[in-house]
Formats: C-alpha cells, structure tokens, sequence
C-alpha cells in the first residue's frame, strides 16, 4: 500500500509509512482535519532497546498519552525451567537479561542455596569470583546503556568508545568462563570452574587502562551542550514517583535516595568491600547518566579489592561447596583439544570406585532435591532489584520460580516520565530506564 | 496375601506413589505401598525471632482475623492473609509508622493443583527502606473462583505485576484498572504458568536416538 492510499477505519485515518515519498505523506497528513496522531514506535525501532512497542498520543510535538506494550520476546523461561533440574535452570535464567547474565544466574543460585540452606557454607573464593564477575558485567551493562544512549541522541563517537570497552569486559568473561554472554558459570554451591592462571593479571591490565577510558567517556557526554540540553530537567521523575512504581537502580538513586542492595541488604559478601553508592538529586535523564558513570568506578574499585584477595588470602580453596550431595561432581580443566574437561575425575569414576560412578550418575542425570518450601534472593543488578522468588515441592526440579526484574517494573514508569514531554524526549527517557527486553519478557 | 499386618496409608495427601518417577501403580520394591508424604502445612508460633515479631505486633491489634497463619522458614516471613481483607492490610503495611512497607516488589503467583480450596496463590513481596525489612505476603483463592483483590491502588507498581498474573495463572485481580494479558498475545487461549498446561514440545532425533519433549522426559520429582 503506497502512502497516499489511506484507509478509513474505526479509530480513524491509519497512514502506512512504507519508505515512499515523504513530501506526500507530509501534505496529506497536514491536509487532514485530525488534531491527534497515534504513532507506533516499535517493535522494532532501532531506540526501543529490542522489541518494545510504544503507543505515542501526539498533539503536534507533545506527547499527551504513551503506553508500553510488551510481550514480543517472551520465551517461557520460567514454565520451561520447572521441567529442567536445579542446576540446569542456571543454563535458562542466564539468557534473560542477556547484558547482565552474571546477575540472573547469582540471584537465582542465591534462592537455591537460601532453599537448601547452604547460604553460609558457600566457599569465600566462590563468594570472591561472585563479586568479581558481577562488577564486571556491571561495567559493561552500563557501557552498553551509555554507548546506546548517545548514540540514540546523534553521538555516535559514545556508542564506538562503549562498545570498545565492553569488548575488553567480554574478553575478559570469555577468559573465565569460555563464553562471552549467556555463560551459566555461577552454579548453586558456588561457580562453575576456578580462574584460570592468568586472569587476575589480565584483569589488573584492564584495571590499569579503564580509569582513562571512562574519563574519555566523560569528556564527551559530561558538559557536551547537545547531550546536556537533551538530557537535563528531561522525563523528571522524583522519589515518591520511584516509590510508587517501584523504581530501583540508577533511577532511584538519581532521585536522591542512596538505596542500593549491597549496602543495604549485602550478599556475597559485599559487606566486605569499601565502596561509595552514588546518588543525585536531579530526578532527570542526566542525572541517571552521572549515576552510572560514577557506579562504573565504584566497580573499579570493588575489583581491585577482589583482586587483592584473589591474589592474597583466597589464593587457593574451594569453589563448589565441600557437600558431595550438592556440589558438581567434577572440576573442569582445560583440555588439550581445548574443550573443557576432568581427566582425573574420569579415572576415578570409570577406574577405581564404582560408588563414585553411581553417584556421579545419579548426580548428573536426576540432581539434588531440594526441601519443600519458597524463598525470595536479591541482587543489585545494573538496572535495580533483581529478585528470585524460588519455589520448591521437594523433588529435583523447581516446582516454581519467578523473576522480579528490575526492566520489567521499570518500564511502567514510561508514561509518567513521557507524557506531556516532546515526543523526541521519549527517546531519552526510554534510554534512561535502560531497559533489556529479554528480562522483561523472560 | 493378607492385609492386617501392613500400616494403614496416611491420610494426608499422597504427593507420590512408587519409585524412579512412576505415577500410578507399583514400584520397584514389589512391596507395591510406598508412598512419600506430602510435607504439612507449615506454620510458626511466637516468638518468630528477628523483626517479625514487630511486625506482627504492628498487624495484629487491627488484623488479627485477617492472618490466617504466619510461616516463618529459612529466615523470612510470610503472612497468610484472607483474600477479603488484602487491600486493608496492604494499606496498613505501606502506611503504618511500625511497618511503612513502602516498597513492593510485585506479585509471583503459585498454582498448587492439590491445594483444594485455595489452588493459586498470589505471593507479594514487600520492602521497608525505612526500617530496611522484608516480609512476604500471600494470598490463596480457589481455581473455581479466581478472584484476588487488586492492589494497585496501593502499590501502582502492581499495575503490570496483576497483569503477568492474570496472563499466565488466571487469577482475576478485582478492581484492577486494565486486567489485559501481558505477555501472551491478547486471543491466547489457557493460562500457561499453571501445572495443567502442557509445556509443549516435539522429539528430536540426535545421533539417531529420539529425544523426547522436556515434559516427557523421565522425572525424578
């Protein structure tokens, strides 16, 4: 259908942008009598983060209604992991928000333990590599919701310098655990597989040149007049607001209040650590971008720290708990065909214990039961609370589980945030939230 | 073969006859009554330790009949409220000076399929920034008659939450500004979180073996 054929329905004149003469489109649109215009942004325009349908009410440039529509990217995670056993689940949530994986596989692995009750006797090393993984991908989450936020403003110089430096973070995630994203390396009882030898030093390399990036980062977009024009006093949204909707992460603390969970509520042992939580008290789109370039070097520091015990007093231990009944049977190593495998392991089960065989067996193929009952486990991801809600009837597999992610909830601050704004503002605001469709749709 | 020297079955619900994943009749042994109890219904008398007991205190005067019965497992605390009263006692939680449950982390909803009477539940999870607590509230209807009050007066977070859990379990929020479907397209028939929809599937063949669906793969649980 060509733009100058409009057709006539209930709710009005629908005109079909396919790409066509532009000029047209203007002139009929102008020649109609219609005083509102709904447009639909989405679901695949490119500043939707994904697939997120905005349903923009303009009036002229201001936007009068938005609403949210969602549910392109759902995929069952949650129906599909009730039929998978408990450690398998880990391989599901991990593709959820899919810029954060660390953070779905430590919330979930935290209910599992909280169930099991094992929360105490998680290794410290385990504990350490926890919090060294999850800054990690907190530096690169933001750098991706920095990098798309400019370039959704018209700076593409932001987007190339983010996306370099996330590529270090991946290099780094793909050093420990073989795979850059969706890498289901934290395991109830502890983490997958040790550090490899090396990678406290390649961490230290990216320690030492990450100060100097985020500088270069913040002398572009920090007192660029552009990027502030379009981002200061834009989709304000205060503390009750926030409370109201359930707002957590960069935008909460950019309404001014200091609530972050790994100092509120620790976990993993983030008590531990010396670090700040940023705040701001402009409630605005600039005031989220100050929030998360100040937490990029809060995580800075907390690596640093992590690094010194890894290197010092948690230089060797444990990284699966001790509990036969739980922990992963085998301890990976690297092999010669460069996949990942036990040799020592195989000899003992295939060579000198038949016991070992029947319970590695039993193990692998039916996993651990898990006492009946329900427990909720949160983290701090990049983007708020991240919370599992874990449900057990006693059997191998989670009878129920469900994720509060911080996207989902979120995003229901749209229209409080856009409506009455310029419809180019909505852009802003739907880049402020830093939303990942795969954690809203699970 | 003569009966009167065997135990009399349980009367509790059975959650499961035999052995290695067999659901209906014999098991292994031969023995033919095996059966693995159902846990009973939890439930905590005072002291509940920790803050709960504040909490509880804080409900009490005014909701005594309103809590059905307090669960206090693995360090949190759940309070099992009529679905009648929920509004109230949301709004007491949120507003109490003792309470001031001001954050809501959303509703998680349950089907318990041999739960009769109350078979879905709709779990919230509440925060106190102000007195850095957490407690869990939970709310049971019968699948006969899905109604929960909505809270989305309280909490507007719950807006998109009571949505996700009218989509995927069926619990009808009363009161709700927009009960929609969320998720699912808006002509999707069934509720697909509920233990009574199939998780669908097809066999794949792998290495010349088949593979069957996830949900006919032997089960342990």
């Amino acid at each position: 259908m060509s733009t100058t054929e409009t057709a006539t329905e209930t709710q009005g004149r629908i005109y079909d942008v396919a790409g066509q003469d532009w000029d047209e489109l203007v002139k009929t649109v102008s020649e109609s009598s219609d005083e509102r215009l709904v447009v639909n942004m989405g679901p695949q325009h490119p500043s939707t983060h994904g697939v997120l349908r905005l349903v923009l009410t303009l009036d002229g440039e201001t936007v009068t209604d938005a609403r949210t529509v969602i549910g392109y990217l759902h995929t069952g995670i949650e129906k599909n992991m009730e039929f998978r056993t408990w450690t398998q689940g880990v391989t599901f949530v991990t593709r959820m928000d899919y810029l954060a994986p660390i953070f779905n596989e430590t919330a979930y692995c935290m209910g599992v333990e909280k169930l099991l009750g094992i929360t105490d006797r998680i290794p410290d090393r385990a504990q350490a590599i926890r919090v060294l993984t999850m800054e990690l991908t907190r530096i690169s989450s933001h750098l991706v919701a920095i990098a798309t936020f400019g370039l959704e403003l018209g700076a593409t110089t932001p987007m190339l310098f983010g996306f370099r430096e996330r590529e270090m973070v991946l290099d780094i995630m793909e050093y420990i655990t073989g795979l850059r994203m969706n890498m289901a390396y934290v395991r109830p009882g502890g983490v997958s597989v040790d550090l490899p030898a090396g990678a406290v030093d390649k961490i230290g390399e990216f320690l030492k040149v990450m100060p100097d990036r985020i500088k270069e980062m913040r002398k572009l977009l920090d007192a660029n007049p552009v990027y502030t024009r379009r981002t200061k006093d834009v989709a304000y949204l205060d503390l009750t607001g926030c409370m109201a909707l359930g707002v957590t992460g960069p935008m909460l603390r950019a309404a001014g209040l200091p609530w972050d969970l790994r100092k509120s509520q620790p976990y993993c042992g983030y008590e531990t650590y010396e670090f700040e939580v940023p705040t701001q008290n402009t409630c605005d789109v600039y005031g989220r971008y100050l929030v998360r370039m100040d937490e990029m070097e809060e995580s800075l520091k907390i690596i640093e720290q992590v690094l010194d015990r890894l290197s010092g007093p948690l230089k060797t231990g444990p990284v699966m708990i001790e509990d036969k009944k739980i922990g992963w049977p085998s301890q990976l190593a690297l092999g010669p065909d460069g996949l990942g495998n036990s040799p020592d392991h195989i000899a003992h089960i295939m060579g000198s214990s038949m016991e070992a065989l029947i319970h590695h067996f039993k193990l692998v193929t039916e996993g651990f039961r898990v006492p009946a009952g329900q427990a909720y486990a949160s983290v701090e991801s990049p983007r708020g609370e991240l919370g599992a809600h874990v449900v057990s009837d006693g059997g191998t597999r989670p009878y129920r589980v469900h994720f509060r992610d911080p996207s989902f909830t979120n995003l229901q601050a749209v229209p409080a945030t856009c409506e009455g704004g310029m419809v180019a503002d909505v852009i802003a605001a739907v880049a402020s939230i830093d939303p990942v469709m795969g954690g809203v749709d699970r | 073969m003569t009966t009167e020297n065997l135990p009399g079955l349980p009367e509790e619900p059975v959650a499961r006859k035999g052995m290695f994943g067999v659901k209906d009749s014999g098991d292994t042994s031969g023995y033919n009554r095996l059966v693995v109890r159902r846990p009973p219904k939890l439930f905590s008398s005072r002291p509940y330790g920790s803050y709960f007991d504040e909490v509880a205190d804080a409900l009490e005067p005014t909701f005594a009949d309103a809590i059905e019965r307090v669960v206090v497992d693995r360090g949190e605390a759940t309070f099992h409220v009529r679905r009648e009263r929920l509004a109230e006692v949301m709004r007491h939680l949120r507003d109490d000076a003792a309470l001031r449950f001001e954050l809501s982390l959303g509703v998680s909803g349950v089907h318990y399929p041999e739960e009769t009477g109350a078979e879905l539940h709709a779990v919230y999870h509440l925060c106190s920034i102000t007195h850095n607590r957490r407690i869990r509230v939970e709310v049971s209807c019968p699948d006969a008659d899905p109604h929960i009050p909505s809270t989305v007066q309280v909490y507007p977070t719950h807006d998109w939450h009571e949505r996700e859990t009218y989509d995927f379990f069926g619990i009808v929020f009363d009161g709700h500004p927009a009960l929609t479907r969320i998720e699912m397209p808006d002509d999707w028939e069934g509720h697909p979180q509920r233990k009574d929809y199939p998780l669908g599937g097809i066999p794949v063949e792998y290495r010349g073996a088949e593979v069957p669906a996830p949900d006919r793969r032997r089960s342990y649980s």
